[in-house]
């Protein structure tokens, strides 16, 4: 026994020798200060795995996040703001009808794998979207394209939209001409997504060699969407490496980049999937800053001496309303009931972070097209009561879906949202049947089909353009409101008409009067969401739109 | 010892053929059915009818699933929704971390249990063995993913011993050649990055760890209990035997046989019970692929997880019958 004893004894000395090593070895880990002396690179957390490093074939923020430093579009937003300048494009101009656009391209201006870029290289990349067939048409893969351009030189789908792309001409090296067969309110906005970023030619044609098959039971993404070596854009840094099994995406400066260099020579995007792990992942120094921070920790954060920038809004939250789902919803009054009795300066006060505001329109008030004179349907529990009793609804019992497990840049707590809404419409009388549902797909689902009479969602804007956020609900008959108001759809779809920007800012002035005089859904706040780096970076200017240039971060 | 292996390879066909059915049921009932799962929220109908037919969905049920099952044999398991890639590529892709994670877990429990409740059975009613007990119980009732969250505030936030997530930290100069982390990093010669994986590996496999250490340790004290009390113990002792020859060759001999069963089943069920582990650690394995996979209802990863995981069992299962067989030679006999 003794021996047996002494032997563990020995055995549990190694151990905890081992364990000391460990932490010496380790020791230099430091909250806030990452990586030591090494200040060659850059690590960012997000919350979800990239799908492709085509971001043509992507319609998600984390995709785009990674792809935005390594590929261009045509036009971008100004940094730190949503106003559109010039990317690729140095000048762009459309005809008076807003179907002839003229592009003015940058000069000496090189893709990563040594290609030229020139109006050639443009026409390429919109031909070979037009051109998609097969699986590519599905809105799985090509759904911006299909929102932006509508459909395909051939469309195999008899449902798929109308083809709005007409063609490219490369007038000149440096001159790039797009026609459209119809004026749309997606253009010029269009042109600066992520998704419509230019390839190198070359590249372009090694994905063609390629295709994604719907084979088995799940559309089979390309290999070299999947694996770096083949993709090459213009941006400031390319993408070299993409391990899969450690979650990180690895990107190196380009050394031939136009614009202002890099000043961090490798940066790597990795995954965390939840939002206490990616927190304190940056406390414990493992990462130099993560996206999604929960509201909550923002004033922690800040308090540790972290940088937490907060994004301006541009975003908003609503509360749906599905005259299908509850045929009750189809009276303006239990409408105009249920609006006024939301205490929506509550929601925002309690809820969201600092500089969330409440909203009056199904838009925040960066977008152009926002209007001072809706009607207003401010905090009133009485009138509610009123209203209802006038529609002889004063027993209104209503299902009121909320998600669970997830947190959006709109709507950071859910749940809590959602008991403070509750107790609101209960005090006005409504009774609700509360259904808790999974966010993807139950709920997304769910809300989509129109089974849910009330339900919270929200959005966030792609580029500012008003049709960005109204179109996307009130063009037309959508199944989440279940509604048809001819004058509410006019209104929306006249502004898409018009070319010139200052009478477009009208005809959506006029439009969300129209909106909120029907009121199909009560808009609750705008939310700013905040991005958090260790205490040594000095971050990006952040953007309204989520697109950090990564190329600006430096170390202290 | 073939025959043994031969049949228990055999069992595996009837194992999976009755899970095939019933996964192929599962999927048969799915709300939506596949197609929705395949295209998401913004699927028209006619799309949803295209990939129905493509998918040959629209076929009687016996012929999907003659398809389904032949698919299976053939070692296809589709394409997960999610990433769009093969699952196989996916799972080979993902499952070294897994293994990684569950046999860093499993030799803790091992190392630090037997000898954990050999002691406490040698000294039943000390303060080892009340320690260990209760030790063990807290084990059990602590839920994992509630320790692995403990585990890394104080040793990675607080402390800063070791990472907080991941299974390299970004920047090592690891190779990849098999996938084991630990393992390519001694291949190599690149022994930083072997114990960069160590390092990162330590707090999620003790948290993972916690249930199978208690019940090894609650398990060997129970079995060394039971045959310290056996008469050929007491007689191989008052004849005058060597107390070591004993206790090694007796004892722990016969001792070990129930708690080698339980470690196997320990290890099969590790597997699974990573998934919590690993979500918190975002480990890169298996576990937090199955847990976005069951989010996003990628039902292709899931069923092939889940066939996946019953191979094992009955793998390891396997396994476990030739260590018995090897430790008694009673059971090769039968």
């Amino acid at each position: 026994m003794r021996i047996f004893k002494s032997r563990a004894v020995r055995a549990i000395t190694t151990a905890v020798a081992v364990g000391l090593i460990a932490t010496g070895c380790s020791s230099d880990r430091d909250g806030g200060d990452a990586k030591g002396g090494d200040k060659d690179t850059f690590v960012f957390a997000g919350a979800g795995d990239p799908g492709s490093l085509d971001p043509a074939l992507a319609s998600d923020g984390e995709t785009f996040r990674v792809t935005r430093q390594a590929f261009e579009a045509l036009l971008e937003h100004e940094p730190g703001g949503s106003k559109l300048v010039g990317g690729l494009a140095e000048k762009w101009s459309s005809d008076e009808a807003g179907k002839v656009w003229t592009f003015n391209l940058r000069q000496n201006v090189k893709f990563h794998d040594g290609e030229a870029f020139n109006a050639a290289a443009v026409c390429a990349n919109y031909d070979h979207w037009f051109n998609w067939k097969g699986t590519y048409q599905s809105s799985a893969v090509s759904y911006y394209w299909q929102t932006i351009m509508g459909g395909f030189a051939k469309n195999e789908d008899a449902e798929a939209p109308k083809p709005n792309y007409k063609s490219c001409t490369a007038k000149d090296e440096n001159t790039a001409v797009i026609e459209v067969n119809e004026p749309s309110a997606n253009l010029p906005g269009g042109f600066s997504l992520q998704a419509l970023a230019i390839h190198s030619p070359k590249a372009i044609k090694e994905y063609e060699k390629q295709d994604a098959t719907a084979k088995g039971d799940a559309i089979t993404y390309p290999k070299y969407s999947q694996e770096a070596g083949t993709v090459a854009g213009t941006g400031p840094y390319k993408i070299v490496k993409w391990n899969k099994g450690n979650k990180e995406v690895s990107l190196e400066r380009f050394d031939d980049y136009w614009g202002a260099k890099a000043k961090v020579k490798n940066l790597v995007f990795r995954t965390i999937s939840t939002e206490e792990t990616r927190r304190q992942a940056l406390q414990a120094g493992d990462i130099d800053g993560y996206d999604l921070v929960a509201p909550a920790d923002v004033t922690t954060l800040e308090k540790e001496g972290y940088e937490v920038p907060t994004r301006d809004v541009f975003n908003i939250f609503y509360l749906g309303m599905s005259q299908s789902a509850n045929p009750a919803l189809k009276k303006p009054e239990v409408r105009q009931a249920i609006t006024h009795a939301i205490d929506r300066e509550n929601l925002v006060n309690t809820q969201l972070p600092e500089g969330g505001k409440v909203a009056t329109q199904f838009m925040p008030d960066t977008v152009a097209g926002y209007s001072d004179k809706v009607k207003t349907y401010p905090f009133d529990t009485a009138k509610a009561k009123d209203l209802l009793k006038q529609a002889g609804e004063e027993k209104l019992s209503i299902d009121f879906c909320y998600p669970t497990e997830v947190t959006r840049p709109y709507m950071p707590a859910p749940q809590d949202m959602f008991e403070l809404m509750k107790a609101d419409l209960e005090k006005a009388g409504i009774t609700i049947k509360p259904k808790a549902m999974k966010w993807a797909p139950d709920y997304l689902d769910a809300t989509e089909a129109g089974s849910c009479a009330l339900h919270m969602l929200g959005w966030t804007g792609d580029f500012n353009d008003g049709y960005n956020f109204i179109g996307t609900w009130f063009a037309g008959p959508d199944k989440q409101w279940g509604f048809k108001d001819q004058k509410v759809f006019d209104a929306v779809n006249a502004a898409s008409e018009v070319t010139d920007p200052a009478g477009r800012t009208e005809a959506y002035k006029k439009a969300n009067e129209a909106i909120m005089e029907y009121v199909p859904g009560v808009p609750i706040s705008s939310s700013p969401p905040a991005i958090a780096f260790a205490k040594n970076v000095n971050p990006p200017k952040v953007s309204p739109l989520t697109q950090e240039n990564f190329a600006e971060v430096s170390f202290k | 010892m073939l025959r043994l292996v031969v049949r228990r390879l055999l069992q595996l066909i009837p194992t999976l053929l009755g899970l095939s059915v019933l996964l192929f049921l599962w999927l048969n009932r799915l709300p939506g059915g596949p197609a929705s799962a395949i295209l998401g929220e913004r699927a028209t109908e006619a799309e949803v009818a295209r990939i129905n037919r493509a998918l040959g969905l629209d076929e009687p049920v016996h012929v999907q699933y003659w398809r389904f099952l032949k698919r299976i044999f053939e070692l296809d398991l589709g394409t997960s929704t999610q990433t769009g890639q093969p699952v196989w590529d996916e799972f080979a892709l993902r499952f070294p971390a897994t293994v990684e994670l569950s046999v860093a877990a499993i030799l803790i429990a091992v190392v630090v249990g037997i000898p954990m409740g050999y002691l406490a059975a040698k000294h039943r009613g000390g303060w080892l063995d009340v320690a260990s007990v209760s030790g063990s119980l807290l084990g059990i009732c602590i839920p994992v993913f509630f320790l692995a969250m403990l585990l890394r505030g104080i040793f990675s936030v607080e402390l800063g011993w070791f990472p907080s997530q991941g299974r390299l930290t970004t920047g090592i100069n690891a190779t990849d050649v098999t996938g084991f982390a630990v393992l390519d990093g001694l291949l190599t010669g690149e022994l930083d990055a072997s114990w960069d994986a160590i390092t990162h590996l330590i707090l999620p496999a003790v948290a993972l760890a916690s249930i199978p250490l208690a019940v090894i340790v609650r398990m060997t004290r129970a079995s060394v209990l039971e045959v310290l009390g056996e008469d050929y113990i007491r007689t191989a002792e008052s004849k005058g035997l060597d107390k070591r020859t004993v206790r090694g060759r007796h004892v722990l001999r016969n001792a070990l046989l129930p708690v080698i069963t339980a470690v196997g089943l320990l290890t099969g069920s590790l597997l699974s019970g990573a998934v919590l582990t690993e979500s918190v650690f975002d480990f890169g394995g298996i576990g937090s692929f199955i847990r976005t996979a069951i989010d996003g209802r990628d039902y292709p990863v899931l069923v092939g997880f889940i066939l996946f995981i019953a191979m094992v069992y009955v793998l390891i299962n396997l396994l476990v019958d030739l260590a018995y067989s090897i430790i008694d030679p009673r059971v090769r006999v039968h």
